[in-house]
């Protein structure tokens, strides 16, 4: 028998309905997997018993026939989820010792459709960054080496625990969070597959909060089938989050496999930038004939604002940011550091409590916002967004079903090959996927093949919104061409 | 435009957020570059052009203005570093 750590989601749900195993095996393999793979780093906070009674639960559900859409399917979940009595700290050490009393909208939902919780996965604090290396709890370590290397190289972020755990088979799939890129990115450099969906159509209700107008949760996955069964689960419709939008959750997984004879696939030509590998162009390329060959009609297209996107964003983000973060003053949750007054308390609290990079932001956002200078800064950046958000509307107006990107200017780096002084060296990592979380559009980030050193490099796309089945249709038709890709075991 | 490091001191002020004076000094470097990067939206031209507020052009939903929760003020108050008697303690505010 296979190791049951290997199945996709899919295949783990006919293994189970099929009685081949039970949901208490496959969770026990997982548990046992997520043990031997502490090294790594995936996970802040470890469930095991909890998982175990999920899937007793599980097993009775099958027993008597009554089995729900995820039944005995275990996961990960990121620490930027409420999940009540667990562990749920942002990886923040502000938030220290926080167990919520609720449940996050997402993970109810997960649970409710008859899933496994095995733990809490690492991340970057408050989700603010590109390698999860800003967590409290230490750097995530990618699965993936480079090619006769042992150089530990880092999995992406922020979702960098979701990313490393679903690629070295630590859990059959994972939530995660996307701001700026965060599920597109260390899905890419992990080859994984990861969609962020439209803005609205999964609940930011218990999700700790980054930047309100562009946070939104999403599945990664073994391969897009499984994001496309994980995403039907967490969407819904709820009345707790006044931004969720009021559209029926369709059947995702039937998009699979469909096909995209005739689709228009737009290629911005805004997106060839100077600097960029030549082997990134040439996955793209790849990609582009891969569609071409399946029937697509491949349109060149232009996104006049792109350059703007990131600039815009790196106002916008912090300044939400800015605002959001103000709660963590020592009085309601978290970390308390005692002063000599309550001021005092409160700064001593966050000055101990956030680290370096949520600091910058804070202080980048309340500075745009500040007296004189919100009109200058923020406001600008909110009609830039309306630009780059028409620059879209007028591709979708003229029949392009979906756009063709690569998903990240380069494969996984080392860990601290870009702590240097610059911050803005690491924030054009998400140069490709930014642009989609300022239109709140949704955008799939699919694993398209390795680079020359042996890691995987991934494709975007990008679609009109509500309309992530156009990109499960697509996404599976590359990877129907290329396959999916997993590292060699050597933790 | 840049910041000087009295501006980044009155800044974290405002965010409260204590910082050192080495640390002032190195936030001061790393908020210019950030600055300076954003900078390149001078070049863009938003005359007439209405600031994003939605991503998707909804109506504001509403909700019945009635309780739908409440009593449960030790779970509020659970995760508080300190507490007593369902209270959130803080250092004196009043003279």
């Amino acid at each position: 028998m296979t190791d049951l750590t290997d199945l996709t989601i899919a295949e783990a749900r006919d293994g189970l309905k099929a009685k081949r195993f039970t949901a208490t095996e496959l969770t026990e393999a997982y548990i046992g997997a997520v043990e031997r793979g502490r090294s790594l780093n995936a996970y802040v906070v470890e469930t095991p018993e909890k998982a175990r009674a999920m899937a007793r639960a599980s097993d009775e559900r099958f027993a008597r026939g009554e089995e729900r859409p995820l039944e005995g399917i275990p996961l990960g979940i990121k620490d930027l989820f409420a999940t009540e009595g667990v562990h749920t700290q942002a990886c923040s050490h502000i938030l220290d010792r926080f167990k919520p009393a609720y449940e996050s909208t997402v993970s109810a939902n997960l649970w409710a459709d008859g899933a496994v919780m095995l733990g809490k996965l690492n991340m970057d604090e408050f989700a603010m960054g590109s390698s999860n290396e800003t967590s409290h709890y230490g750097p995530v370590t990618n699965p993936w080496r480079r090619q006769g290397s042992n150089a530990t190289l880092v999995p992406g972020g922020s979702s960098g625990g979701s990313a490393a755990a679903v690629a070295a088979r630590l859990c059959a799939g994972a939530t995660a969070t996307d701001t700026g890129g965060s599920i597109r990115q260390p899905a890419a450099f992990t080859g994984t597959a990861g969609i962020k969906p439209t803005y609205g159509r999964c609940s930011r209700w218990g999700i700790v909060a980054f930047a309100s107008s562009l946070d939104q949760a999403g599945p990664i996955a073994r391969d897009v089938r499984d994001t496309a069964i994980l995403l039907k689960s967490m969407a819904s419709v709820d009345p707790k989050d006044t931004t969720s939008v009021d559209v029926p959750v369709p059947d995702y997984e039937a998009a699979i496999g469909q096909s995209v004879k005739g689709l228009k696939i737009g290629v911005p030509r805004e997106y060839r930038l100077d600097g960029v590998p030549a082997e990134i162009d040439a996955l793209w390329q790849k990609g582009i004939d891969i569609l071409r060959d399946a029937g697509a009609e491949i349109v060149d297209i232009s996104l006049p604002h792109t350059k703007y996107a990131l600039p815009a964003y790196y106002i916008v983000a912090p300044a939400e940011a800015s605002s959001n973060l103000a709660r963590y003053d020592g009085v309601r949750y978290g970390l308390r550091v005692p002063g000599d007054d309550i001021v005092d308390m409160y700064e001593r609290t966050r000055a101990a409590g956030f680290g370096e990079e949520v600091k910058r932001r804070i202080l980048i956002g309340t500075y745009v916002l500040s007296a004189g200078y919100y009109d200058a800064y923020y406001l600008k950046a909110q009609k830039v967004r309306t630009l780059i958000k028409r620059d879209f509307e007028a591709v979708y107006a003229n029949g392009i079903d979906a756009i063709l990107t690569p998903a990240t200017p380069s494969a996984a780096f080392a860990i601290g090959e870009k702590a240097g002084a610059d911050p803005v060296e690491m924030y054009l990592n998400d140069v490709f996927t930014v642009t989609v979380n300022m239109a709140g559009l949704p955008g799939l980030a699919v694993p398209a093949g390795l680079s020359s050193e042996g890691l995987p490099l991934g494709l975007q796309l990008i679609g009109r919104p509500f309309d992530e089945e156009t990109l499960f249709r697509v996404g599976s038709a590359i990877e129907a061409a290329v396959g999916t890709f997993a590292p060699a075991k050597w933790w | 435009m840049s910041v000087d490091t009295a501006t980044v001191r009155r800044v974290a002020r405002l965010a409260r957020i204590k910082v050192s004076d080495e640390e002032a000094l190195r936030m001061t470097h790393e908020l210019n570059s950030i600055l300076g990067f954003v900078e390149q939206l001078n070049e863009v031209d938003v005359t007439g052009v209405e600031p994003m507020t939605a991503v998707v052009s909804t109506r504001m939903k509403k909700r019945q203005d009635v309780v739908t929760d409440g009593d449960i003020p030790e779970r509020v108050t659970g995760n508080a570093p300190i507490s007593d008697d369902n209270f959130f303690m803080v250092p004196k505010v009043v003279e």
